[in-house]
């Protein structure tokens, strides 16, 4: 039998931990997303090597903590507003990589205002989008983004259209905004997903780098606790239930554009 | 009479309804009552506690920093709340999961087997209310007609087919409740 | 009879809404008063009574929707927690410029900022002195329990309606996610077309037919107009803080020292009360019920005979500034509080009364 110390070496290397992910253990619950999309940005600041040089701002929602997990500097805004911290924060430090990191009710309910004017000024931040169709903090109300007929804590007969409107495309009407420079909708269900989710991140951040306007990048994500599911059910019924509503890929790419694109909504 | 008791344990064993329970049965004797849980989202998979006062007199404070009862089911919570037994007052504990017993010599300290005898009557879900039914055979400040009026008030009317186990479960609690004695 | 029921606080608050002839509730989750949404959700009271219920995008628009049912002469109320509370005081401001009235229940937590879900009382200054800009006042109830939470929402209402002003339900997480007991009063039917345009048919927007025009307004760009439109307001102030004063006593008659506590505190310092009478300390307490109106001509009297004061309170001090406004040096006034969602023990005030005035008053 070898020796594990055999073993142990930088070429047998296949797996570590970013170093932009402290040791914090996450509060998040079993099956949550937030987790493994902290892990995606905290892989893309080490990869693009901007750790130092990169301000996140929190948002209210589950995702408030986020600053216990990666490990740069953040800011943590009131319900909604990231987008106007980071605006003002991108203004005053544009060599400096700034983000947010929002949930649903954060961006597309209470910060529908500021998401969409920081977009429509073309800021050059990374909005990362948690969208679970839940306000998962404050224990499971419904969302503007909650899928019609959904029993949520303060729906609890089901989304009623006739009250409640519709499930809104926060994401596709950023997307047709000329500030938008790059939006995208992905998930981390699965390996492959997380793999597609990953290059989506970096991309994002390279984006920024270029200062051809916002990059977004939404998350289809699960909430086993607010939905009343398993972790595994939950990854089922976001597959059946929430990808036909919100359906995954990129809607938005002006990193590389085409001709017709630069005239339409040219580079600023 | 007056009775201030603690209820502490994790999320999901059933603190916060059994403290319920309590309340509704006293509410059932025309008593005074309040119920006062620790909320918060600390509470998702972590310690639950909840404070219920019965008295025959209007109750003032519904938060407490000392108890006549304390009823303790994991050892964070023993942790915090043996301190906070009155003097001559009663600790019950279920020692599943309980690493540093009790040591005070001030108080009365009783332990139940909760964790153990609902797994022995083959439903998890009857733990809290074994756990009742110690309490109530130490402290029988409610009379068990009322008991049983408290569980109709404050189980939702699905979940009344479930009352007779339940009352089977307050009954082992009662029998199986005893003094612990300090080593 | 009504009936009796074991409730928390912030249900009961929703039932009290349904029961009393709301017509409207508008609201954005927050803890820890996300029940009072939630409850009225579940209950489905457009079913029973027409009350319409939505779930707001924001606190802001909340506010605004409450704007424009108070408009219309409607009962409307919304509910929230401290950092909610601060995105309506805009909303605020302009409903207290436009005279309308409606009611607003604060269930408060601790701040400053995002703060913490724990109780706190740290939002007084904000209900007691306006809260938004320009020179205005709410009336401002603090329920000590499960039944005074019931029973303020009718009673807000009704106060709202006559001075025309909006009325704050200032709670805090202890009241609200406590259970007591509670009797419901009967149903009452929400007002009809007809009386409300009897009632409020000189201002509400309910449709100029057979009527002149209503504008419900806060601008009155002239100078002239704006003060004499504050001097109105501050006469009807002025009426309220003689008319509707409301405080409660708790063994004053005989005491040497007086808690002055509002809301859970006061719950706290009633025990504290009974512990320092087991120690033959002439202690009492008056609670505020109305925390503005203040009760300050109360205090006064209680001043001329009391050989100390102590305010206790979950915040800084906030009332304790309008407790020594109220004695103005009859007597010597103390401040004894915790924060950031801690709350005091009976024992830990009867620890400080005995330490910063009983202590002091003997050793002179
Ligand atoms: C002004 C204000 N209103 C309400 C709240 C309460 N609140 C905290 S988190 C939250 C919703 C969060 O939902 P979402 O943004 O979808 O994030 P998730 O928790 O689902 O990740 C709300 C309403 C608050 N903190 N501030
Ligand atoms: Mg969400």
């Amino acid at each position: 039998m070898s020796n594990i110390n055999d073993i142990i070496k930088p070429e047998n290397l296949v797996y570590k931990k970013a170093d932009a992910l402290s040791d914090n253990i996450m509060h998040y619950c079993p099956g949550c997303s937030h987790g493994t999309v902290h892990k995606l940005i905290a892989e893309t600041l080490d990869e693009l090597g901007i750790q130092d040089k990169t301000i996140g701002v929190s948002p209210v929602g589950c995702g408030v903590f986020a600053y216990n997990y990666i490990n740069c500097d953040w800011q943590q805004a009131a319900h909604g507003r990231a987008p106007a911290l980071a605006t003002g924060t991108k203004r005053l430090m544009p060599d400096h990589y700034v983000f947010t990191y929002q949930g649903d009710g954060d961006l597309a309910s209470i910060g529908t205002s500021e998401i969409m004017h920081a977009v429509n000024r073309g800021e050059n931040i990374t909005v990362i989008f948690i969208n679970n169709g839940i306000y998962g903090m404050t224990g499971g109300q419904m969302a503007p983004t909650t899928l019609v007929g959904m029993e949520t804590s303060s729906s609890p007969y089901g989304r009623d259209i006739s009250i409640h409107g519709y499930p809104i495309k926060i994401t596709e009407i950023l997307a047709q905004l000329p500030g938008a420079a790059y939006v995208t909708r992905q998930s981390v269900h699965n390996a492959t997903a997380v793999r597609k989710a990953k290059k989506a991140v970096k991309k994002a951040f390279e984006v920024q780098g270029k200062a051809i306007g916002t990059s977004i990048v939404e998350i289809v994500s699960t909430c086993s606790s607010g939905w009343k599911m398993t972790p595994t059910g939950a990854n089922e019924w976001m597959t059946e239930n929430m990808f036909p509503n919100y359906p995954l890929g990129d809607i938005v790419d002006k990193s590389k554009p085409k001709q017709e694109d630069l005239e339409q909504f040219p580079l600023k | 009479m007056t009775e201030e008791i603690i209820i502490a344990g994790f999320g999901g064993q059933g603190v916060l309804s059994m403290g319920k329970i309590l309340a509704y049965s006293g509410v059932m004797q025309n008593q005074e009552v309040s119920w006062m849980p620790a909320y918060g989202p600390e509470m998702r998979g972590g310690t639950a506690n909840v404070t219920v006062i019965l008295s025959d007199e209007k109750v003032s404070s519904p938060i407490l920093h000392e108890y006549d009862t304390a009823i303790v089911l994991n050892q964070q919570s023993m942790n915090k709340f043996e301190k906070a037994v009155k003097p001559g007052g009663i600790l019950l504990f279920d020692p599943n999961g309980i690493t540093t017993p009790p040591t005070r010599t001030d108080i009365n300290i009783y332990k139940i087997e909760g964790t153990a005898e609902a797994a022995n009557m083959g439903n998890p879900k009857t733990f809290n209310m074994i756990i009742l039914g110690a309490y109530l055979k130490l402290k029988p400040i409610i009379k068990m007609e009322n008991v049983e009026k408290g569980l109709q008030n404050s189980l939702p009317e699905r979940h009344h087919k479930l009352i007779p186990l339940n009352l089977k479960a307050i009954d082992m609690g009662m029998e199986k409740v005893e003094k612990f004695s300090l080593q | 009879m009504g009936e009796l029921k074991l409730m928390k606080g912030n249900e009961v608050i929703a039932e009290a809404a349904i029961r009393c002839g709301c017509d409207g509730y508008f609201g954005y989750p927050i803890t820890p008063q996300s029940e009072i949404m939630e409850y009225l959700a579940l209950r489905e009271p457009w079913k029973e009574t027409g009350m319409v219920f939505l779930q707001a995008e924001s606190e802001v628009a909340a506010i605004n929707m409450i704007y424009g049912g108070a408009s219309c002469g409607k009962r409307v109320m919304t509910t929230s927690s401290s950092p909610g509370m601060s995105l309506m005081m805009e909303g605020l401001s302009y409903i207290a410029g436009a005279e309308l009235p409606c009611v607003i229940v604060n269930i408060v937590r601790g701040g400053p900022g995002l703060g913490t879900i724990q109780p706190s009382q740290a939002d007084y200054n904000q209900a007691t002195k306006g809260g938004g800009h320009g020179d205005y006042q709410s009336i401002v109830l603090a329920p000590a329990t499960v039944q005074e939470m019931y029973d303020f929402v009718e009673l807000s209402f009704d106060l709202a309606f006559k001075y025309r002003i909006p009325a704050i339900i200032l709670s805090d997480g202890v009241i609200g996610q406590m259970m007591e007991k509670v009797t419901l009063g009967e149903f009452k039917p929400r007002w009809t077309a007809e009386q409300i345009e009897q009632m409020s048919g000189s201002w509400a927007t309910t449709g100029m037919k057979g009527r002149k025009m209503n504008v419900t307004t806060s601008l009155r760009l002239q100078s002239e107009d704006l003060e004499k439109h504050n001097n109105n307001l501050q006469a009807k102030y002025r009426t309220i803080e003689k008319e509707e004063v409301r405080f409660d006593e708790y063994m004053t008659d005989d005491a040497e020292y007086i808690l002055v506590a509002y809301g859970s505190s006061a719950r706290i310092c009633h025990k504290t009360v009974e512990l320092a009478r087991e120690k033959g300390l002439k202690v009492g307490l008056l609670r505020p019920i109305t925390v503005w109106p203040y009760p300050t001509k109360r205090l006064q009297e209680l001043a001329q005979k009391a050989k100390g004061m102590m305010a206790v309170e979950m915040s800084a001090g906030q009332m304790f500034i309008d407790l020594k406004l109220a004695v103005n040096g009859k007597t010597p006034v103390e401040y004894y509080g915790r924060m950031g969602g801690m709350v005091p023990s009976p024992s830990e005030v009867l620890g400080a009364l005995e330490k910063q005035l009983i202590g002091g008053a003997n050793n002179e």
